[in-house]
């Protein structure tokens, strides 16, 4: 029971963290958020590929995993996976292989909530 | 020197051009704003029914256009020239809302100072005797502006402090070279000045040297001293870009504090309704302008305004490219005669 | 003219003291509790999804599926844009931004059609993360067979 519940604490602190890092790169560089986005996949790719990222998966779980450098973290994982299976082709087929959950569920839903669903004006 | 003209780059008026009707038609921010009384039309939702906020936008142009013609008794055939122009690409907001008038059109794009290049060139053309009745409008609308210079409404960011507010709102006004009503005596046009800004979340601070610089000019040319107007009036400089232009000013030996306002600030609440600097949009000045401030020159409340929309001439691809944003603001003196 | 008065370079430096900054302070704590939220709330699908018997791996694809069909119901019902007024990062970097960022421009660019509208604008704001992530993963996987 005590575990579950660090595995909570863990996580928002982690993913808390995580985003913070992210504001101050908002507010106190001219970065757009779209850069910003890049910036931390291919971090989290970078961090995975040198092994530092495992490690902070370990502590923070989802806290670790639910934001975007966790999804630079799947895709460089899943490159690992492949090229152990594969050789140098798994390069090619691991990223998006370990990625494709989420990349297919975002357009489907994507899809579907742009049939069902309009844009509404800010006030 | 050219018979009309006063300094180096201000005309002076010859003849009779006077205002003698304006409406504007304003969305329901805007109209739960300060100056809300004052908009002939506020309209219930963005949409208006349209199906794109495109098509919106051009209704704002063509039912705005139908109230200025409404108010003065003149039909489109009494209309020598519609002059309107918009934020959008091609300017299609005035080309679509004006398509059906049957009144000769000019388009032009001066981004947010549309509506002063609009009321410079058909008060020209007025008193140059190429026309009787000139419409000068404009329009901007917040969704549109956003589509197609920032990101999707329901994309979830945060807008830093400088950040201004789209204005959704169509205004114009009928010039006439006879009738009543306050008269423009002199036009003052802008120069591109462009002093290295690139943030276009800080429209204000890039604007705000295009303002100085007409502002400036204006007085310099007609001799004239900020205390000759009961009200200097620049476009959507908003917080950041007002005082830096009144500081400017001050550094340039014209002190207008007393008697200087923006219609970015005027038109929302920025405490209650989130619009941080203020409000923008070529619609800013143009319903401020035909909404509250020809109501109150008409009852004698305000008898001498110097009007100086303010434009960022950017385009996202320049931003993308990098480019810094040049600036331009434009000035109409209207007076009670 | 303003030239007279100062260099664009000086001009620049006078607007930047002029213009107001964010409330860092403030928006970090927004971003920190509402991004740690949003992965407190994967944790519990994780914890869940282990409870029920699934495996390690798939639990992380069906958590990143149930938070990106989240992010995009919220966008869809117009409330992730006023979160993401509030939260900032908090709500942009966990995969739910993702999800907002792939679904607002689609619902945007409706009024252009369902193929030049929907279909190429639906990647307008996440596509570079798709490029620029793919893109690093075949680099360290090359490199990790290089090494290995």
């Amino acid at each position: 029971m005590e575990d579950t519940l660090m595995t909570y604490i863990n996580a928002f602190i982690v993913g808390g963290i995580i985003c913070s890092i992210g504001q101050v790169l908002i507010d106190r560089t001219k970065l757009t958020p779209a850069r910003i986005l890049v910036l931390f996949v291919t971090s989290g790719v970078i961090l995975t590929g040198l092994g530092i990222y495992q490690e902070i998966v370990k502590i923070g779980g989802a806290g670790a995993t639910i934001p975007l450098t966790g999804f630079g973290y799947n895709l460089a994982r899943g490159a690992f996976k492949d090229v152990d299976k594969y050789g140098l082709l798994g390069a090619f087929t691991g990223g998006v292989r370990a990625a494709a959950a989420g990349i297919t569920a975002a357009i489907v839903f994507g899809y579907l909530a742009s049939v069902a669903f309009t844009p509404k004006a800010k006030r | 020197m050219a018979e009309k003209s006063a300094g180096n780059r201000t005309v002076k008026l010859k003849s009779h051009v006077s205002i003698v009707s304006a409406a504007s038609i304003v969305g329901p921010k805007e109209g739960m704003g300060p100056l809300g009384r004052y908009f002939d039309v506020i309209i219930e939702d963005e949409m208006w029914g349209e199906k794109s906020w495109e098509k919106a936008e051009s209704k704002l142009v063509k039912e705005t256009i139908s109230k200025i013609l409404n108010k003065s008794k003149k039909s489109p055939a009494d209309i020598n020239f519609v002059i309107s122009g918009d934020l959008l690409n091609q300017c299609i907001g005035s080309n679509f809302g004006l398509r059906d008038s049957g009144i000769p059109f000019l388009g032009i794009y001066g981004a947010c100072s549309t509506m002063g290049e609009s009321m410079i060139i058909g008060s020209m053309l007025i008193d140059g005797g190429f026309a009787d009745n000139v419409v000068c409008m404009t329009s901007s609308h917040f969704c549109s502006a956003e589509k197609q210079f920032r990101f999707p409404l329901e994309l979830g960011v945060q807008r830093p402090p400088t950040a201004q507010w789209t204005v959704t709102g169509a205004g114009g006004v009928l010039l006439s070279n006879e009738g009543p009503g306050p008269v423009i005596t002199y036009l003052t046009t802008g120069k591109i000045v462009d002093m290295g800004i690139k943030d276009a979340n800080n429209m204000g601070a890039a604007m705000a040297p295009a303002a100085v610089d007409t502002i400036s000019t204006h007085f310099k040319d007609t001799g004239l001293s900020p205390e000759y107007y009961d009200l200097i009036l620049t476009g959507d400089l908003g917080a950041v870009g007002k005082s830096i232009c009144e500081d400017l000013l001050k550094r340039e030996g014209f002190n207008i504090s007393e008697r200087y306002n923006d219609c970015g600030l005027m038109i929302y609440d920025r405490k209650k309704q989130d619009t941080h600097a203020g409000g923008s949009g070529c619609g800013c000045s143009a319903t401020v302008l035909a909404g509250y401030i020809y109501q109150e020159m008409q009852k004698g409340n305000l008898n001498k305004i110097l009007f100086v929309p303010t434009g960022a001439l950017l385009s996202p691809i320049s931003t993308q490219q990098g480019e810094s944003i040049p600036c331009i603001a434009h000035a109409v003196s209207i007076e009670n005669r | 003219m303003v030239q007279n008065i100062m260099t664009k370079k000086e001009y620049q430096k006078y607007a930047e003291s002029k213009s107001p900054k964010s409330k860092l302070f403030r928006n970090i704590i927004r971003a920190f509790w509402v991004g740690g939220m949003i992965c407190v709330l994967g944790q519990l699908f994780t914890n869940l999804l282990k409870n029920m018997g699934v495996d390690m791996e798939e639990a992380g694809s069906i958590t990143s599926i149930i938070m990106i069909f989240l992010g995009i119901l919220f966008t869809g019902l117009n409330v992730y844009d006023e979160l993401g007024r509030y939260a900032g990062a908090g709500s942009t970097v966990p995969i739910t931004g993702f999800a907002n960022s792939i679904v607002s421009p689609a619902m945007e660019f409706k009024s252009e059609g369902y193929i030049m509208g929907v279909g190429a604008k639906m990647f307008v704001i996440a596509g570079p993360v798709l490029v620029y992530g793919i893109l690093a993963s075949v680099v360290v996987g090359v490199l990790y067979y290089l090494i290995k």
